[in-house]
């Protein structure tokens, strides 16, 4: 309680954020499991051709695209840092 | 053209019951022939709200079963004459009935009415796919509470996957006073979270209790609650309505037209 009202954020705010992230993650029938191997895999053969950060790499299906719940089919993104092009 | 309609929700409790009697009495109300279907197999509750519990011979599961013709089975509401309900047992549950029985069942009453509306129990079981069965559209009620929104998310995404595109979405209980002073969020935060388009904002009204005390749809009366399920039933007939200021309470005009009502 006295720490929402140090953030001063009122709890519409606060309701909000959560459920956002919370839909994220339920929008998505997918293991926290079997992204993990996904997420390695790619990075396994991206690493091939060149050298990128597996340790802030992000991947994440979704269904919502820019403009809301448009997207037909869920999308795989994939968020890899590159280190260096030439390997 | 007969058309289809799922009043669903995920989470109980949220005003699906209500909203369904609203819609369907005020559809009928402007002239439509409509049946309402309880599909809540085991705990019945859309006779009460329509004040309609002592007419009830047979119910869902006797049609499906063919214990009995659907005709017999339909109750003719009070007030409206081409208002039907099709109530559900209240002996039984929801594995009485499958989906395809559903479906075979609304293809046989749809071209004789003008909306059939489907009250969908809680969850997302086979009760729920029976409701969804036959349904061309569907109305998703919520309230402004992260669990019912969450439910709700669930529920279009099921909706979504069994080919039901036409969903619109009703925010139920909304109280302006907290949402003014930050603790509730708004129907556009709704909506932000959700992306689907609106049909009805309905404000946390106690005369929607006072209405099911007394088992009449308050759907068309001079309260806030009862000119916002109006509204709803004049969208889903397609007629463009400007939202209510819930803030201001009653709108000039809908006090203007309640002095004529009484008149």
């Amino acid at each position: 309680m006295f720490k929402n009202i140090l953030k001063r954020k009122s709890s519409r705010e606060i309701a909000k954020d959560r459920l956002k992230i919370l839909l994220i993650s339920d929008r998505v029938n997918c293991s926290p499991e079997m992204m993990e191997m996904i997420k390695n895999d790619i990075a396994k053969v991206i690493s091939k051709y060149m050298k990128i950060d597996t340790q802030t790499m992000e991947i994440q299906i979704t269904k919502t695209g820019s403009k809301g719940r448009s997207l037909k089919n869920p999308t795989l993104y994939a968020n890899i840092p590159i280190l260096d092009l030439k390997q | 053209m007969s058309e289809v309609i799922v009043v669903t929700s995920g989470k109980g409790g949220v005003g699906k019951t209500t909203t369904s009697a609203n819609v369907g009495t005020g559809l009928a109300a402007m002239g439509k022939k409509v049946l309402l279907i309880d599909t809540d197999i085991g705990l019945r509750n859309l006779d009460v709200v329509m004040g309609l519990e002592n007419r009830i011979v047979y119910n869902l599961v006797d049609v499906v079963e063919g214990n009995c013709r659907v005709k017999q089975a339909l109750i003719r509401d009070k007030r409206y004459p081409t208002l039907f309900l099709l109530p559900s047992a209240q002996t039984r549950d929801k594995s009485a009935v499958n989906p395809a029985q559903m479906v075979k069942m609304i293809n046989h009453l749809k071209d004789q009415f003008d909306y059939i509306i489907l009250d969908c129990p809680a969850g997302i079981e086979q009760g729920f796919q029976n409701a969804i069965a036959g349904a061309d559209r569907a109305l998703v009620v919520t309230t402004p509470e992260v669990s019912a929104i969450r439910d709700a998310d669930r529920i279009i995404g099921l909706l979504e996957a069994n080919e039901i595109h036409k969903i619109d979405l009703v925010i139920n209980r909304i109280r302006h006073d907290m949402i003014k002073r930050g603790d509730m969020m708004s129907s556009a935060d709704v909506v932000d979270i959700l992306s689907l388009p609106l049909i009805g904002m309905v404000p946390d009204d106690e005369n929607v209790v006072i209405a099911t005390n007394q088992g009449e749809p308050l759907v068309g009366s001079n309260t806030l609650a009862g000119k916002a399920y109006q509204n709803i039933c004049y969208r889903v007939l397609g007629k463009e309505v400007p939202f209510m200021d819930l803030e201001k309470g009653i709108s000039f005009w809908a006090k203007v037209s309640g002095i004529f009502h009484k008149g």
